[in-house]
């Protein structure tokens, strides 16, 4: 089940990744393109084990960056970060509430660029920043917190229709049958 | 809180990381096609879906509309064969003179069109991929041209299928221009900002520079990369910058970056 579960993570981090860079409503219309991966990883983190954050942060930030300009591997360490810290706390998280989903998602959405434009400047290149930068940081964060919930209920609905849920063990015992006599 | 497996996960994945990036430029430049040639099924797919709109589309429109447009198609294309004549009769008119004052021919254009297939998913660079590669001839820095003729960029990376433009207005597409004016002031073109989509800058200009609003730009052909007299685009303001010694030109692009299709690539002849 974790195995499928991560497989999913994986297939739905290559289409996060081909939809940010194949479709561009978004960005035509707000200016900025909504990063999917922060919010899958927010999932994994919660749902999953820590190979899913792992293998999610490693595959997903190379997917990326191949298709972008970024330097090779840039993107993993940011993703693989957030993903670990929630990993960590997720025992005192209410991860079954949309609240918690859409602020975990915000957060995770508004550090990933945050900490991979400190890594892009740290390694001395020069991407495009400006004062529009900050409007589309916070497009990235409020499209990711909305994207985000949408994420838990389509892995939810995926599991429901692929996976079957596991059996209730009866309290019956054979053995400790009483067998009645006459 | 930290348990030893999350310190052994967090190890394995910085060393990775830092073990790919620090790998060299070549490597990782062929690990990133490699990596990015697994997207190439869905290319066609999306491609495919848009061909499907774009047809649906086509059978919508009644057989009177489309004779209309064929009429006024073939008219159109009487009027540009009567242009193409007259601009051969230039080009010889011109070469002819060109011979008579000594001066080096000019080469033609050559040039091969290409799909925009995906876009830099990443905010804080403008690139985007093109259907064309090595095994169609296109090598680093090859000018990049929308179907009117007005200047995208340049090509950064190239792999056997696919090639990776840098537009204008990306920190790493710089062009030595020149504004059609009196004075033809020269300066560089770079970035305006990460919203400006068709805005860029023009920097480097003399502060008695004569510009004016509407002032046509064009590349200057210094710097070895881009031909000259390439359409950039026209000037909407200037200020000054550095204590006023010099002016930078705010200049709109010819060409809309964010709705490219198809781009022509330019060969040297």
């Amino acid at each position: 089940m974790n195995a499928f579960r991560t497989i999913l993570i994986l297939v739905a981090a290559f289409l996060a990744v081909f939809w940010a860079s194949a479709f561009n409503l978004v960005r035509n219309l707000l200016g900025a393109q909504i990063d999917l991966l922060p919010a899958l990883v927010v999932y994994a983190s919660l749902c999953g084990g820590l190979t899913s954050v792992s293998l999610l942060a490693f595959a997903g930030g190379l997917w990326f960056d191949s298709l972008s300009a970024n330097p090779l591997g840039v993107s993993v360490l940011p993703l693989f970060l957030i993903g670990l810290v929630i990993y960590v706390l997720r025992e005192l998280i209410l991860r079954d509430q949309v609240y918690a989903q859409l602020v975990l998602g915000l957060a995770a959405s508004a550090a990933v660029p945050v900490l991979n434009l400190i890594l892009l400047l740290t390694m001395g290149y020069e991407p495009l920043l400006g004062w529009g930068s900050l409007w589309q940081w916070i497009v990235m964060s409020l499209g990711g917190a909305v994207a985000t919930p949408v994420v838990f209920i389509a892995f939810e609905w995926v599991h429901r229709a692929f996976i079957h849920d596991h059996a209730i063990e009866s309290s019956f015992r054979p053995d400790r049958e009483i067998r009645r006599g006459r | 809180m930290f348990k030893r497996s999350h310190y052994i996960a967090l190890g394995l994945v910085l060393v990775l990381t830092l073990v790919i990036i620090n790998l060299p430029s070549r490597t990782t430049a062929r690990m990133k096609l490699g990596i990015g040639s697994t997207f190439l099924p869905l290319f066609g797919l999306a491609n495919a879906t848009q061909d499907l709109a774009a047809n649906s589309g086509d059978a919508l429109l009644s057989r009177s509309d489309l004779v209309r447009q064929l009429d006024s198609l073939r008219r159109e294309n009487q009027q540009l064969k009567l242009q193409v004549r007259e601009s051969e009769e230039a080009a010889r008119e011109n070469a002819r003179l060109r011979q008579l004052f000594g001066w080096q021919q000019r080469t033609r254009k050559k040039l091969k069109l290409a799909n925009v297939v995906l876009r830099d998913p990443a905010n804080w660079w403008r690139t985007v991929r093109i259907d064309l590669g090595s095994r169609h001839g296109v090598t680093n820095n090859l000018p990049v041209l929308t179907g009117d003729g007005f200047l995208v960029g340049r090509i950064d990376t190239v792999s056997h299928n696919s090639s990776q433009v840098v537009l204008i207005g990306d920190p790493h597409c710089k062009v030595a221009a020149l504004i059609e004016n009196d004075s033809r002031d020269t300066g560089v073109v770079g970035g305006a900002g990460p919203l400006e989509g068709s805005l860029v800058e023009m920097s480097k200009l003399s502060r008695n520079a004569n510009i004016k609003s509407g002032q046509t730009v064009v590349t200057s052909g210094l710097g070895g990369i881009f031909p000259k007299d390439l359409l950039i685009g026209t000037v909407v303001d200037t200020h000054s910058v550095e204590y006023g010694l010099f002016s930078v030109a705010r200049v709109k692009l010819a060409a809309n970056l964010g709705a490219l299709e198809e781009v022509w690539v330019l060969f040297p002849q």
